[in-house]
């Protein structure tokens, strides 16, 4: 078993995922650069940064490489796909998730930590946690407004493919745990069958004790369990 | 044929435009009595095609594939 994190101009959390995947969890992982192949591999990585410097949308301008077409296709197989931060740009860009992200309702690049409530625990990246766990993984964006219209929204909440939302600590959803202003407090959804997920907090960053949580770590260890159960 | 094109994208019509509503406050700030701003993003494109209609055909896939956000944007373009 393989993953891959696809690297793009601008790629900056690239390394971080790199030091989890392979220092921490012991899974064979390659750094790939957007115009090499990712056929060969068992799950793949979009990580956070600043592809293409923002230019025209956050994450459009990497949605309209060929890799993405490679990373459609393992998504159609079954394979694990999870783009975070500018990689769930990335992902609903490129139309393998639905919706937009927005700018942030305030306008400006917030970092912090955010406290995250687990609501499907029935996909390839979120097996490891309880339904209803708080969790708590820091942000750091400025387009991470998610934005899907009523259709949309209806279809994510009743094929429970909303992942996580932005709650307070007592693990409720209420404005003032929004950080962006996304809709419905959504901070990370899943495509229908659970194998894509997209997600503005870098569990990455909370992977660790060191690094003051690591909560994290199950989104990785859950998508370690279901690629070698693939 | 040589053809300029200009893009104009949008966010739709009651879309929050943080950007807009900043600047909006900060007219305001200065004494203006301004009741909205709305942002949009201007592209000028040169192109070769048949005709006038070939180009405003390719424009128009360029918007949906790429140039704007079909689910936030809407787009308009103008040939010269």
């Amino acid at each position: 078993m393989k993953f891959a994190i696809i690297r793009f101009g601008g790629s900056n959390c690239d390394l971080d995922v790199y030091h989890i995947l392979s220092d921490v969890l012991g899974v064979p992982t390659d750094l790939v650069w957007y115009k090499d192949s990712i056929d060969r591999y068992d799950g793949v990585v979009i990580p956070g940064g600043f592809s293409y410097g923002d230019y025209l949308r956050a994450g459009s301008i990497a949605a309209s490489t060929w890799i993405m077409e490679s990373v459609k296709g393992l998504a159609d197989d079954g394979k694990p796909v999870i783009g975070i931060c500018n990689g769930f740009q990335i992902l609903v860009e490129s139309g393998l998730l639905p919706g937009a992200l927005r700018t942030n309702v305030y306008p400006k690049f917030c970092c912090k930590w955010a406290d995250l409530r687990v609501e499907n625990t029935d996909t390839a990246f979120t097996s490891k946690f309880r339904k209803g766990e708080v969790v708590r993984m820091p942000i750091a964006h400025k387009e991470g407004n998610f934005f899907a219209d009523d259709a949309t929204l209806s279809d994510l909440n009743s094929h429970h493919q909303v992942v996580f939302r932005y709650v307070d600590r007592g693990g409720d959803v209420v404005p003032a745990a929004n950080p962006n202003g996304s809709v419905e407090n959504i901070a990370g959804i899943v495509n229908e069958s659970g194998n894509v997920l997209g997600m503005m907090p870098h569990p990455e960053r909370a992977s660790e004790p060191i690094l003051g949580s690591a909560d994290g770590r199950k989104v990785f260890e859950s998508m370690i369990e279901y690629a070698l159960q693939g | 044929m040589k053809y300029r094109a200009e893009i104009t994208t949008q966010l739709k019509e009651g879309m929050l435009d943080p950007e807009g509503d900043t600047i909006q406050r900060a007219l305001m700030h200065l004494g203006y009595d301004v009741s909205g701003v709305h942002t949009a993003k201007k592209l000028l494109i040169e192109l070769e095609a048949d005709s006038a209609d070939d180009a405003t055909k390719m424009l128009d896939e360029m918007c949906q594939k790429l140039l704007a956000n079909p689910v936030i944007h809407n787009y308009s373009i103008k040939i010269q």
